[in-house]
């Protein structure tokens, strides 16, 4: 294969703070740092509790609104549902080797990928650089991303 | 596929990975290395090598780079800098095993 036709870089943007919002984006960072191509990661919106120290920990399954879940809302609003179905996707992905999300972070972060939080959503959150985890590099607006994408493809999740 | 390697005759796949892990020597693993770029060995890289070699002879499965942490105790930093542009599928040829197919 012609060396032109491979992805170099990814940026890829995390919006959602489920279990099944945040993994996607750190499977594919974590990925594409495993075949040499840099990554970038921008977390937004809900996105935030994935680098956010006192939330990392405790991100759950939606199973309210979520019709793959394959239970039925009204069962999934009752207390436990959702730690219950986190729980079993959880030992799932160990069974995987999919490691959990504060130690994910910190293997893209050990493996070259960089990841930033979105300014616009700190800001409505009102948090501050303290309450991230150690591995974010920066708080960027929406024009540094850009600019830190440039010559590379953005995946939104 | 035949290739000769280091002047050695070995089985490999399509895209270089030895299919039979008891054809491997280290001076494969040293030519190896050079066509990736890699020109020297070095006490960090045997250890990446020996131990995929091991957990692949028992558990016949590539480790994930959380598993060469974890049980390897080796750091996915180390590893990233020994082996740049993508550690596991590099070190895997090197060490005579299969293509890692793992997604982690």
């Amino acid at each position: 294969m012609p060396n032109d036709d491979k992805i170099k870089k990814v940026s890829i943007i995390i919006s959602k703070g489920s279990l099944e919002g945040v993994y996607p984006g750190l499977i594919l960072a974590n990925g594409a740092r495993m075949k040499g191509i840099e990554a970038n990661i921008f977390f937004t919106f809900f996105g935030l509790d994935a680098i956010t120290k006192k939330k990392m920990n405790k991100i759950k399954v939606a199973t309210v609104g979520n019709p793959a879940m394959g239970i039925p809302s009204l069962i999934g609003v009752m207390p436990g549902m959702s730690a219950l179905a986190s729980g079993m996707m959880k030992k799932q992905m160990e069974q995987l080797d999919i490691p959990p999300i504060p130690e994910f972070i910190e293997m893209i972060y050990d493996a070259g990928g960089k990841l930033y939080a979105c300014l616009a959503s700190v800001e409505m959150f009102k948090l501050k650089k303290e309450d991230f985890c150690n591995q974010v590099e920066d708080v960027l607006t929406v024009g540094d991303f850009y600019e830190l994408s440039a010559g590379g493809q953005i995946i939104f999740t | 596929m035949e290739k000769i390697i280091a002047g050695y005759t070995v089985d490999v796949t399509e895209e270089g990975y030895l299919t039979q892990m008891n054809q491997w020597n280290k001076e494969i693993a040293e030519a190896i290395a050079k066509e990736l770029g890699i020109h020297e060995l070095t006490e960090g890289h045997w250890k990446v090598i020996e131990f995929l070699r091991k957990d692949f002879a028992e558990t016949e499965k590539v480790p994930t780079t959380r598993r060469i942490k974890n049980v390897g105790n080796i750091p996915t930093k180390d590893l990233y800098d020994l082996f740049p542009d993508g550690p596991v599928l590099k070190a895997a040829k090197i060490a005579g095993i299969s293509k890692p197919v793992s997604c982690v």
